[in-house]
């Protein structure tokens, strides 16, 4: 096509020596449009961010560089632009905006002049146009009370707030093309929602194209208009977005759609009748407030009750502070709460000393969320899953020849146990973490957040890996999540929270097909690509 | 290991420190063998340049500055030694009990440790030699308590951070004891930054030891660096050589301390371990 | 006015550390082998028996240990620091008298370490692993590792002995009876090799810390930010990065003060400069335990009006802070 604003021609980036591979993306060939948002969807170490870099020049020199290729805006080969040439061209032709709006800001610069900083360094418009210029540019973005923001620092702003100030600077000079860099993953999945429909906004006003990097196929159902597939630095398939999402091709794209949960209820179950594992009533937990002259104390849980039947497995969503994960360590004992009861199988553990604690810690287990925090990288895997029951009083060698039994139930190779966490991918370590938590034989697993740092195609695994041990070894599960596709998938009944407060309990074939409270509807609404593999299911079912 | 050692010695300021503080530690073994009398000792005429029969020349009243230099080197590594590995005890008992226990316990103890950072560190050593009297336990005693205060910090600091990392608590989730979580999980992943921060340490502590030397608070029976440069410096016009040498030997030492604590933090930088 | 509210909360933390310091001094007046009024009075045993008896009675040494704290908490409380005897005058005088040329000495070290020592780290930084970035780093180890009183004798016996450019000691020439601008000149002159002795090795401090800094800065994610908008590679460094870095200068200057003036008493001695640490080797010298422990006193005061001085200069730099 002619009309392209940016054409990428056969590109490639080579890494340094000693990286897993010499090329980081190999033969990649993109056409981006005026008034199209085009998303590069792939797997972390996809090489998907490089190529948004590599467009602007902002490789990290000199040890990534662009190896062959041509990347084409304008009449220019940006891969072979001078340093001057290109700066003119950032910021002014060409715009980005990144993943963490916190450290994109500079910490010591007002909104303001960051802004004004794009138009400072392009046009030779006069202090009070330029000043103009920037509050209309807030007002553009929908940030409220542009006079104030124009004066504010970036960490009095939200995280919204401040994706929407980055976009606010990238838009300052009217750019033909908006690269944005995960714009919407570190933020809230209403505010992501938001975000997204302020990037389509502004881009079709505009005639803006936009490179979209993402990860997640839900945001890519909802913004893109093409789609391309990277896949280890290979561009396996790309097209329209109907025809990716819908009819993909090639069997890297097909196996990472399938393994996106579906948003959808399961059938109806009737409610169970076992008696309760976990009973937490009225708990309250407050932070802050401490010293002499102490802030503004938060509560983190407010009067707080949920139960959980045996053999049931209970979500707990909610956004960034809702205090779910406070919950999580409560329950756990990981944390002490100022007020309320938790009950074990009916005792309460909440005022329990450490003596009376340590065999109650057997019956209730955890996985954490960070599969390279939750290892410690100085003791072998053996050690890790065996230290539980060494605690506990297991002879060592009979401990670590469980160890060894349980990997395998793990899905891992019993080789693994004489190595190092670090040796092992995010999803192997999670593996080993859950074996960690089934060596001392819990009734009660606390998974928090057990599969959000992994790639799709691992999360799917790890979920069935999950899904398969709960049924064998019968146990209840406490699910923290903030995805609401996986609690759909995982969980029997789901608790909404927010601001520290359990606002919504349902069976989940009901919460999501009759949502009562405002929060969860809003919740439900908020979640990108809601409705793209109902669309899929009914082509597949049409055909 | 192995793989940190060649890190270690493709640092080429880092061998070159290590380098050196052989040749130093070489020095301290050979001070006795090499010098068999006592360096008090009036060996020659007063004020002979170097070069001569004295490789280093002699003081004012005729003692030989290349046996002081020699056997000050022991009095050095002793002091720089002995009160580092205090300061690194001290640092880390108040370090890890406020960064583990957190608090009212830890605000008092940072509280006690940024006063002691705060206040003027060498005089307050000077003072605690002057009340104990000069001689190398004082010194000790001296050095240590100001130099504690940064281990103490780094300790919390890093005992908070990983407090906070899931593996710890994990391990608190398997009904482990404060002392396991302690001596299993946290000392020993705090190691690394201890030993980097520590070994850059015994410079500083035989830069204090000098300059307590210098100005007569040291061990008036035990040969020293800052010892022989204060008694050189009266005679400043006529002998440079005696003040010179005996601070070239700090200088040397101190780079060479200096050069093998960086080259350690490079290796052992968590930063560049892992991931 | 948030200012000044700041101010007073400042001050407020730093009654603990003056309480602090009077502990240690009282805690160090006992903890001295043998009778607490022979240790003030001086080892040497030149006191006058009437000496000593005015000593036990003045902080009441014959009283309970608490009487005593209360007596010498009192006694600081009046800025009565007690009495020199060696030098027939109450310390709080004697050290009042010396503060000045040691604040000029202090302080021109002080400036010239932090404003040198950024340059030379964002030098480094700039150019890293070129010359440039080898010459200074290499430079600011051996800084680092060398002693300041060794390096003042070294400089004397090649300025002042050899060449002969610089007086060799003193805040002045004695006799000249200099006015205005000649004063200034002559003491400038005095103060150079003292003030460069004290500096060099703070200077290479933070050097080592800024360059360090400047190249952690330059990772973060909005010196990216700033290239995407088109800035040049020079305005990042000095409209964004700088500040940045110089946050981390800032806090290390604030801890230092203390071991500046730690510093100064040796240096102070090497050049015979007339401040609080000749002052201090005088007293070493004939045992005067009292006038250290007022020193230490007024040194650890000063110590603490610096840090305030440094938190406000930092409170400018950070809007984070909220004060």
């Amino acid at each position: 096509m002619s009309d392209a604003v940016l054409t990428i021609e056969n590109l490639a980036i080579a890494l340094p020596k000693g990286a897993d591979r010499p090329l980081a993306v190999a033969g990649v060939n993109l056409e981006l449009h005026a008034g199209k948002v085009t998303c590069l969807i792939g797997e972390s170490g996809s090489g998907k961010s490089l190529v948004a870099r590599a467009i602007l020049g902002l490789l990290p020199a000199p040890h990534v560089r662009v190896a062959d290729g041509r990347i084409l805006f304008e009449g220019a080969d940006l891969a072979r632009a001078k340093p001057a040439e290109m700066r003119a061209i950032r910021g002014a032709r060409i715009a980005m905006i990144f993943q963490e709006p916190m450290t994109a800001l500079n910490p010591l610069h007002t909104i303001g002049r960051q802004i004004d900083e794009v138009l400072r360094i392009h046009t030779s418009l006069p202090r009070a146009q330029r000043l103009a210029r920037v509050v209309e540019l807030l007002e553009s973005v929908n940030l409220p009370e542009p006079a104030r923001m124009l004066r504010s620092f970036p960490h009095q702003l939200s995280g919204g707030q401040r994706q929407r100030a980055m976009i606010a600077m990238a838009l300052a000079l009217k750019p033909r093309l908006l690269i944005a860099d995960e714009p919407t993953t570190a933020l809230d999945v209403t505010t992501q929602a938001q975000i997204l429909q302020l990037i389509r906004d502004l881009q079709r006003e505009h005639g803006t194209a936009v490179l979209f990097i993402t990860h997640d196929f839900g945001v890519v159902a909802d913004i893109a208009d093409s789609v391309a597939v990277l896949q280890k630095g290979d561009l396996v398939e790309q097209g329209s977005a109907a025809q990716v999402l819908g009819r993909p091709v090639h069997a890297y794209t097909q196996a990472l759609i399938a393994a996106v949960p579906k948003l959808a209820a399961p059938a109806a179950q009737p409610p169970s009748t076992a008696p309760f594992i976990l009973q937490a009533r009225d708990v309250e937990k407050t932070y802050g407030a401490r010293g002499l002259f102490g802030g503004n104390a938060t509560k983190a849980l407010n009067r707080v009750c949920i139960e959980l039947r045996r053999g049931e497995t209970l979500g707990l969503v909610g956004e960034s502070g809702s205090g779910k994960s406070t919950l999580a360590r409560a329950v756990t004992r990981l944390m002490t709460v100022n007020d309320g009861e938790i009950l074990i199988s009916g005792r309460d553990i909440a005022r329990m000393t450490r003596s009376q604690l340590r065999p109650m810690r057997k019956r209730v287990q955890m996985v954490f969320q960070d599969p390279y925090g939750s290892l410690d990288p100085r003791q072998r895997v053996v050690d890790i899953i065996a230290e539980g029951p060494i605690i506990h009083g297991t002879d060592p060698q009979a401990a670590r020849k469980e160890a060894c039994e349980l990997l395998a139930l793990v899905g891992l190779d019993p080789s693994a146990a004489q190595r190092f966490a670090h040796e092992f991918s995010g999803g192997q370590r999670q593996r080993i973490g859950i074996a960690r938590a089934l060596a001392l034989r819990p009734e009660l697993l606390v998974a928090d957040e057990p599969v959000s740092a992994l790639d799709v195609s691992v999360q799917a695994q790890v979920l069935a890996l999950l899904a398969d041990i709960k049924t064998r070894l019968q146990l209840s599960m406490l699910f923290v999540t903030h995805d609401l596709r996986v609690a759909l998938q995982v969980c029997d009944r789901i608790a909404v929270m927010q601001k520290g407060e359990v606002v919504e309990v349902a069976p989940t074939s009901a919460i999501y097909g009759n949502p009562q409270h405002p929060y969860t509807k809003a919740l439900f609404a908020a979640v990108p690509g809601a409705h793209w593999q109902d669309r899929l299911t009914q082509e597949t079912m049409a055909s | 290991m192995r793989a940190g050692f060649a890190r270690f010695a493709r640092n080429r300021l880092a061998l070159f420190g290590a380098v050196v503080l052989l040749l130093v530690l070489v020095l301290v073994v050979s001070a006795p063998l090499a010098y068999p009398n006592n360096p008090f000792q009036l060996v020659g005429k007063p004020l002979q340049p170097p070069g001569g029969a004295f490789l280093l020349g002699t003081d004012t009243l005729g003692r030989d500055v290349a046996a002081g230099i020699a056997y000050g080197s022991r009095t050095s590594m002793l002091i720089g030694l002995s009160a580092t590995l205090a300061a690194i005890g001290i640092g880390i008992l108040v370090g890890g009990i406020a960064g583990y226990y957190r608090g009212r316990v830890e605000l008092v103890l940072m509280r006690v440790t940024e006063f002691f950072q705060t206040i003027p560190a060498f005089v307050l050593a000077i003072l605690i030699v002057a009340v104990l009297s000069p001689s190398v336990p004082s010194e000790i005693i001296a050095i240590a308590a100001v130099s504690w205060p940064g281990i103490a910090r780094l300790v919390r600091g890093e005992f908070v951070a990983l407090g906070g990392r899931e593996f710890v608590l994990a391990c608190a989730g398997l009904g482990a004891s404060d002392l396991r979580i302690i001596f299993r999980h946290l000392l020993p992943n705090c190691l690394p930054p201890i030993i980097a921060v520590g070994s850059l340490l015994i410079g500083t502590a035989i830069l204090i030891e000098a300059g307590l030397a210098f100005l007569g608070l040291g061990d008036p029976n035990v040969m020293s660096w800052g010892l022989i440069i204060s008694a050189g410096r009266a005679v400043l016009r006529q002998a440079w050589w005696i003040a010179t040498f005996p601070g070239i030997a700090i200088l040397l030492t101190v780079l060479g301390v200096n050069l093998v604590g960086d080259g350690l933090g490079e290796v052992l930088n968590p930063r560049l371990r892992n991931r | 006015m948030r200012l000044a509210r700041y101010l007073g909360y400042r001050l407020l933390l730093a009654v603990p550390v003056i309480l602090g310091i009077i502990v240690l001094n009282f805690f160090l007046i006992h903890a001295a082998p043998g009778d607490a009024a022979s240790v003030l009075a001086g080892e040497s045993g030149a006191a006058t028996p009437e000496y000593m008896a005015l000593l036990r009675h003045k902080f009441g040494l014959d009283q309970p240990l608490s009487t005593q704290f209360a007596v010498y908490l009192l006694n600081m409380a009046h800025l009565d620091l007690g009495y020199s005897f060696r030098n027939d005058s109450p310390v709080l005088e004697l050290i009042l008298d010396r503060l000045g040329p040691t604040l000029l000495l202090m302080l021109t070290a002080f400036v010239v370490a932090v404003l040198l020592g950024s340059l030379l780290g964002v030098l480094a930084a700039s150019g890293r692993n070129g010359w440039r970035d080898n010459l200074i780093s290499l430079a600011s180890l051996v800084a680092y590792a060398t002693p300041g009183f060794w390096l003042g004798l070294m400089m004397i016996v090649v300025f002042a002995i050899n060449l002969a450019w610089l007086p060799t000691s003193g805040l002045d020439t004695v006799g000249a009876d200099n006015e205005g601008w000649d004063e200034v000149i002559d003491i400038a002159r005095h103060l150079v090799m003292p003030a460069t002795a004290l500096s060099l090795f703070y200077l290479a401090l933070y050097a080592r810390v800024m360059r360090a800094s400047m190249l952690e800065q330059t990772g973060m994610d909005y010196v990216t930010t700033a290239r995407a908008k088109g800035q040049t590679e020079r305005r990042i460094i000095f409209g964004h990065v700088l500040r940045n870095a110089l946050l981390t200068v800032v806090t290390m200057a604030g801890v230092q003060a203390g071991n500046l003036i730690g510093g100064s008493i040796v240096v102070e001695t090497v050049f015979g400069w007339p401040g609080i640490g000749t002052l201090a080797f005088n007293a070493l010298q004939s045992r005067d335990l009292n006038l250290l422990l007022g020193i230490f006193f007024v040194s650890a005061c000063l110590v603490v009006v610096v840090n305030l001085i440094v938190d406000l200069v930092y409170v400018t730099l950070d809007p984070r802070i909220e004060i």
